[in-house]
């Protein structure tokens, strides 16, 4: 999630020298903001003893609607779940050949991608600490394989520095470590950190970062035999006559700091991007398919709830079918609702003043995506990259090669834009097509004489147009968090919400999973007691 | 070629001498933040949309009448939609309305100000993360 790719200031190159020697005070802080720390999976509820005959309608056939229905079925409720889409999984989804999407405003695409091809509109790649959402994935037969997010052969291209051309990920990163060890080695010689370390300390940490930057004996980060076997040789190794490797020039440390490399580096620190990460085999959707088999013939698909309401000792759920225009009511003694806020701000809900304000309180982020596939992998065959992401300073951010089906034959497709921000509401006004030529056009700085030249075709996702979302993720503030979280989680009378907008995973879907486990275990509590 | 566009835009020029035509207006102000920001919900036409949830149009709108109404939702937000105050300028902000109030249907002749937003407009939210 590189906001942009400015030039660093003194303290932003500190936060990411801090980050690569593990400060303490920074992990402390990233502690306190619950960033380092995994997310809470004790293991799957195990509810039972349901009061026989206890009905649940489940708003909403997303991961949390699917999980909560399959929960509180085992633990002997009849569930209902009503769906707005023809399709389970919600934001959970992917886009195959084949496949009609059409967004607000009434754009249409017919995805033309080869058999096996596809976009991940929303998720895309799974931590590793999300043990909820890997149980699952094991328990309902979802089959993973690595998601490569890290590739140091993969490129950087900034407008700020190179003169705009890519760069190799592999030579920045080295040139950052190696310059920073060779300065903070010269403050050493200057005594530069005498107040706040010993003598022998100090000693200590040169040494160190002799080795970690890839130094010389001078303590210099060089053109060297060191330095090639991290940024890579000028004239690589080899067997016979010719084998012996020429270094390559390391590049000033100017054009490394207007690289935005460092950016880059640290977002790979984050606990959200660390090694290993996850894929399902066959696309994101395949999640979604995977519940839905264990919630098979709950789900009513095609209806738009319009109302509900909890008069009468019961819970009773107005919704339309969108395919036939007919209007029905669904009755239960209990409500698991999964609907995003966006949406469900504009339906009629009895329910308490607070949990009123709360749907009303949380907005929706926004966030485009295309996809672009082309005849050939030319980006594995002639660059050797396998998989990974090309970071840029323009609206698409990054490219994202395929970490599936590495190293064959056919077509293939890349993500060719995640944007972010500014960037975001810009792509989403675009018409489909304009949204995947300027993907196309912005992506080629990074394989020029391929990029247009290879492309067959695209798909794209502007979440703010998305029918069944409005948006993207829930946005919570502080000041929201604290004025009505807590207000939406609770219980409503019969009423509970779930989906990662009642989380502190938003926008993940570990999110949507660790919320409507505590939701169903809490609602499953109240229901026995009444 | 060079040359010859450049001989086909000296024959071009005495025509227009004679008829000198009329230049285009200059492009309102907010129509640029509208199409960067604003259509990529309520659409190019304004007409918004419908799915599980409604995109309301700004076309023909009712509820711009009054000024205040929109300063507070472009700067505070309202359900789905996120607050701009802060990633806008108080004075796209008001270009955005007055370019809304006086197009696609709407023909409100008051104007909004960059001071009005600044004394009516809601604070952007404390550690909020404007993209999710």
């Amino acid at each position: 999630m590189i906001r942009n790719m400015q030039g660093p200031t003194r303290r932003e190159v500190l936060h990411a020298i801090g980050m690569m020697a593990g400060t303490a005070v920074l992990y402390q802080a990233m502690e306190a903001l619950g960033h380092a720390k995994e997310t809470q999976f004790a293991g799957p509820p195990n509810l039972s003893g349901a009061r026989p005959g206890a009905r649940v309608v489940v708003l909403g056939a997303g991961l949390a609607g699917m999980l909560a229905a399959y929960e509180l079925a085992k633990a002997g409720y009849q569930v209902q779940i009503l769906e707005y889409n023809n399709r389970p999984g919600g934001r959970n989804w992917s886009l195959y050949g084949g496949d009609t999407y059409t967004e607000l405003g009434g754009a249409t695409q017919k995805v033309g991608f080869a058999d096996g091809n596809y976009l991940n509109p929303g998720p895309w790649r799974i931590p590793y600490h999300h043990r909820a959402l890997l149980h699952y994935c094991k328990a309902f037969g979802v089959a993973l394989e690595p998601f490569i997010q890290m590739n140091q052969q993969a490129l950087v291209q900034s407008s700020k520095a190179f003169g705009g051309k890519p760069m190799r990920y592999r030579e920045l990163h080295a040139d950052w470590d190696g310059n920073v060890a060779e300065l903070l080695s010269k403050a050493i010689d200057n005594r530069g950190l005498d107040s706040v370390m010993t003598r022998d300390d100090a000693d200590r940490l040169r040494l160190a970062l002799r080795d970690w930057g890839a130094l010389d004996q001078n303590f210099k980060y060089t053109k060297n035999y060191r330095s090639s076997r991290r940024r890579g040789f000028e004239r690589a190794q080899g067997g016979g006559v010719l084998g012996e490797p020429i270094p390559s020039d390391v590049y000033p440390f100017k054009d490394i700091l207007d690289s935005g490399i460092w950016r880059i580096v640290s977002q790979h620190m984050s606990i959200d991007h660390q090694h290993a990460m996850f894929q399902p085999v066959g696309g994101m959707g395949m999640i979604g398919r995977g519940f839905a088999k264990q919630v098979e013939g709950k789900i009513k698909y095609n209806q738009k709830v319009t109302a509900i309401s909890q008069q009468g000792g019961k819970v009773t759920v107005t919704h339309t079918d969108t395919g036939t225009g007919v209007t029905g009511t669904t009755e239960a003694d209990y409500c698991v609702c999964t609907i995003p806020l966006g949406v469900l701000s504009q339906i009629d809900v009895d329910c308490s003043p607070g949990l009123d304000a709360a749907i009303r309180a949380v907005p929706y982020s926004n966030s485009v995506k295309v996809g672009l596939e082309f005849k050939r992998r030319f980006w594995e065959e002639e660059e050797a990259i396998y998989g990974g992401i090309s970071f840029t300073d323009r609206e698409i951010s990054m490219i994202s090669y395929p970490s599936g089906k590495l190293h064959s034959d056919g077509p293939a497709v890349i993500l060719g834009a995640y944007t972010f921000g500014p960037a975001s509401y810009k792509f989403a006004g675009m018409t489909p097509e304009e949204r995947i030529q300027r993907a196309l056009e912005q992506g080629s700085v990074f394989h020029p004489g391929r990029y247009k030249e290879e492309f067959i075709g695209g798909a794209t996702v502007a979440w703010s147009r998305v029918p069944f979302t409005l948006g993207c993720c829930a946005m919570w503030n502080e000041e929201t968090r604290k004025e009505h979280y807590q207000t939406l989680c609770a219980v409503d009378n019969r009423l509970v919400l779930a989906g990662e907008h009642a989380s502190y995973v938003g926008c993940w879907m570990e999110g949507a999973i660790l919320s409507s486990l505590d939701a169903v275990t809490r609602l499953h509590k109240r229901a026995l007691e009444a | 070629m060079r040359f010859v566009l450049f001989a086909a835009a000296l024959l071009a020029a005495p025509a227009l001498a004679q008829k000198p035509a009329k230049a285009p207006p200059p492009p309102h102000p907010g129509a640029e933040v509208y199409q960067n920001v604003c259509q990529a919900c309520h659409m190019a036409n304004a007409l918004g949309g419908v799915g599980a949830g409604k995109i309301p149009a700004l076309a023909k709108n009712g509820a711009l009448e009054a000024a205040g109404y929109p300063i507070m939702v472009v700067t505070g937000g309202k359900g789905a939609m996120p607050w701009f105050r802060g990633s806008l300028t108080d004075t796209q902000i008001a270009d955005v309305i007055n370019y809304v109030r006086s197009n696609f249907g709407n023909k409100y002749k008051d104007k909004v100000t960059p001071a009005m937003i600044a004394e009516q407009g809601l604070p952007a939210p404390r550690g909020g993360n404007r993209e999710g």
